[in-house]
């Protein structure tokens, strides 16, 4: 592969204590040397970055690429270009496909996919309970040697808190982080939206925050009484997050995420029934999306995960009650978490963790970053580009988006993936 | 005829009309009463015009009334509904209602399961819609009849203290008599379960009570809901014999009340259950007014979403 210099850069690495001036040699798919004497061939590809930022790659521990089986709304090609385009070099893929991502032939049947198709690297989360049905444990172990970097009902909450318990234990065994999707399935029964004036204005049955914090508590528990790796996902409430800092706290081994959406968009979002609008969990109040950010900021959320979830106009241009949950999120995410910059609620020197070694540190796995022999997984920023975004001119096969003709500031422009161009 | 033009475009929320609007409504309903009381009972007014009644639910009451309205204006009444058309087919809401637009009606009143529908057809259609009932929303043109029952029979709305009883969580008709009400300065309490009752409904500026025997003296009117089984996979309470029991309004009960009490129900009633037979048909009670004066506030809103405005072009 032919050497790049990316040249005049600021080189940003925040875990690493690195903010530099300079230039980047990417050879072999490896980050060869940065600084301000840089070295090159003469038949090197050169980018020049006009001053703009060089973080490492993004990494997402919670998309839907909803390949196989719902190939109409994502695949795993035009899912990682999504990625790719987002500055994202890693996404993790949520085990709810047709088949369910339940037994190590799916997920070597992603991981073909992927490195045949993929723009990024895709790393897969394997289901919990057979068919994401809550009734017996699918093959943890074996999803774990194929290659499952965690395990999760995403999706589906695990009902069955006996269930839960043996899966941490039997998960503990093999150190597999469990990823849990909290709500609670019968207090949550047939709400489309938070439950709050918002709803009740509307006529829509609500989601009341206690159906996430019941069982956001019930996990922490259990994850004391087994000793178990427990990641929250997409963390909605003012009350979950105290219940994981508390947990933090105590010592627990819980991590937790903030989705861009719940850190910036509430309820209000669904006024005028606008099914992009609706997910799961919920668009809260001011006050838990005022929590999510404060949750980020103080260190009790410890990454940033897009939920990505594509969905076809017929599952979204219906009535509200009958829409999907869910919106896409790759391309939007940067700009958005870069809004609590611009808000003064996060350091870019926080942030940039946010989206890139914490992640990794939920997952268990090591840390390179931008240090010479790492993996060449790059991604440039202008932070001054102000642009509006529109999810046709985007990457994802759906357009199921809140964030419509938002404008941004902060734009990614270069995404390397072990040194090849992928966006 | 004097004729103005309407502020608003369409018929979705009583949210959306101001007192003004209301009372010129009620202004235009006073000049169609009496059409329904003559012989031969019709006027030309929206001759012409195409009026589709798209219901998606089962009514008697409101779609007839929707029916009844538009002939007697003269307006040719299309009804579409949910069993006999393309809908049981697979067909998607939105494009039911372009295949009809592009038939060019004039007014679709709309009646739909899922709160928010007609916001999402006024969002693609030229033609006028009202809202005949969607979800657990809203019921607009129930609450301005009822509106104007109230009127006719108190003379007034501001100051009377209204009680509404029953499912107020599920109710589209309370939603909307609790923002036509509070916004012509009648006192509203709920009553109900308090399983019934939201939380935010306090956000509407009515007061709540548990305790129907409580309460009742103080009432100037009392609306009562029906309880909707069909929208509860699990009762949120224990039965109809003990929702009765302290929720239902029967002789007992009505002592404790004002002697110039008037009782209303939206219909259709669920015979002891929520109102005693007696109640329902008995000297307080306002049921069948509601349905008479549904027909007259139906065709003022017909009329002035399907034909006032062409009316007012035409003096130009």
């Amino acid at each position: 592969m032919k050497e790049t210099l990316i040249k005049n850069v600021r080189i940003f690495d925040p875990t690493l204590r690195i903010d530099q001036k300079g230039d980047l040699r990417i050879s072999g798919g490896k980050i060869a040397e940065f600084g301000s004497k840089v070295s090159t061939s003469k038949d090197a590809e050169v980018v020049e970055g006009k001053g703009r930022l060089l973080t490492p790659g993004f990494i997402d521990l919670h998309s839907h690429l909803r390949d196989p089986g719902f190939e109409h709304k994502e695949d795993i090609e035009s899912g990682t270009r999504s990625a790719a385009a987002g500055g994202f070099t890693t996404v993790c893929c949520m085990a709810n496909t047709k088949p369910v991502n339940d037994e190590a032939s799916v997920t070597r049947y992603i991981l073909e996919r992927a490195a045949a198709k993929a723009s990024v690297k895709v790393w897969p989360i394997g289901a919990i309970s057979v068919g994401l049905e809550g009734k017996r444990l699918a093959g943890l172990g074996e999803l774990k040697e194929a290659g499952c970097v965690a395990v999760s009902d995403d999706g589906m909450t695990l009902m069955d808190s006996q269930l839960m318990r043996l899966a941490m234990d039997y998960a503990k065994g093999f150190e597999i982080p469990v990823i849990t999707h909290c709500i609670d399935a019968n207090l949550s029964h047939l709400g489309a939206m938070n439950e709050g004036v918002v709803s009740c204005k509307m006529g829509i049955r609500g989601i009341p925050n206690e159906a996430e914090d019941v069982i956001v508590a019930r996990d922490i528990f259990l994850s004391r009484l087994t000793d178990a790796r427990l990641h929250v996902a997409h963390v909605s409430t003012a009350g979950s997050v105290e219940l994981i800092r508390r947990a933090k706290a105590e010592g627990l081994p819980v991590t937790g995420e903030g989705a861009p959406h719940h850190f910036t968009l509430t309820d209000e979002a669904c006024l005028n029934y606008d099914t992009h609008a609706k997910m799961c969990p919920p668009l809260r109040s001011e006050a838990d999306r005022e929590a999510v950010r404060r949750g980020l900021a103080d260190g009790t959320l410890d990454c940033i995960a897009t939920d990505h979830a594509p969905h076809a106009i017929v599952d979204k241009e219906v009535e509200f009650d009958q829409a999907a949950f869910g919106i896409i999120g790759f391309e939007t995410a940067f700009p958005l978490a870069y809004r609590l910059v611009e808000e003064g609620v996060l350091t870019l020197e926080k942030l940039i963790p946010l989206m890139t070694s914490k992640p990794l540190a939920v997952l268990g796995k090591s840390y390179r970053g931008l240090k010479e022999g790492a993996p060449a997984d790059l991604t440039l920023i202008d932070l001054d580009a102000a642009w509006t975004y529109q999810a046709a001119e985007g990457f994802s096969k759906s357009r199921n988006t809140p964030f419509e003709g938002w404008k941004f500031k902060g734009k990614v422009i270069g995404t390397w993936v072990e040194g090849k161009k992928v966006f | 005829m004097e004729d103005k033009r309407p502020a608003f475009r369409h018929i979705l929320s009583m949210a959306d009309l101001s007192p003004e609007d209301v009372e010129f409504i009620f202004q235009t309903t006073d000049r169609f009463r009496e059409v329904g009381g003559r012989a031969i009972k019709k006027v030309p007014a929206l001759r012409g015009k195409t009026v589709i009644n798209l219901f998606f639910e089962n009514s008697t009451r409101t779609r007839t009334s929707f029916e009844i309205a538009g002939k007697r204006l003269s307006a040719d009444v299309i009804n579409i509904s949910k069993s006999g058309s393309s809908v049981a087919k697979g067909e998607t809401l939105l494009d039911t209602a372009k295949n009809l637009e592009a038939m060019a009606p004039d007014v679709i009143v709309v009646r739909h399961p899922s709160s928010g529908a007609p916001q999402a057809l006024t969002r693609i259609l030229q033609a006028r819609v009202i809202n005949a009932g969607d979800g657990e929303h809203e019921h607009p043109t129930q609450a301005l009849l009822d509106l104007l029952t109230i009127r006719d029979h108190k003379k007034k709305i501001a100051g009377l203290h209204v009680g509404i009883v029953g499912d107020i969580a599920h109710s589209r008709v309370a939603r909307s008599n609790i923002l036509g009400l509070t916004k012509l300065g009648a006192k509203v309490t709920v009553v109900g379960p308090k399983s019934l009752i939201p939380k935010e409904i306090v956000s509407y500026g009515v007061s709540v009570s548990h305790r129907f025997a409580e309460v009742i003296e103080d009432l100037d009117v009392i609306m009562m809901l029906r309880i909707q089984t069909e929208r509860h996979e699990r009762l949120p309470f224990p039965d109809l014999r003990e929702y009765s029991r302290f929720f239902g309004l029967n002789l007992q009960i009505l002592k404790k009340a004002k002697k110039d009490v008037v009782i209303m129900h939206p219909g259709p009633v669920n015979r002891g259950v929520e109102i005693a037979p007696e109640v329902a048909d008995g000297p307080f009670s306002l049921i069948l007014d509601q349905v008479k004066n549904g027909v007259a506030v139906r065709m003022a809103l017909l009329y002035l979403l399907g034909g006032a405005e062409t009316a007012a072009k035409v003096e130009e």
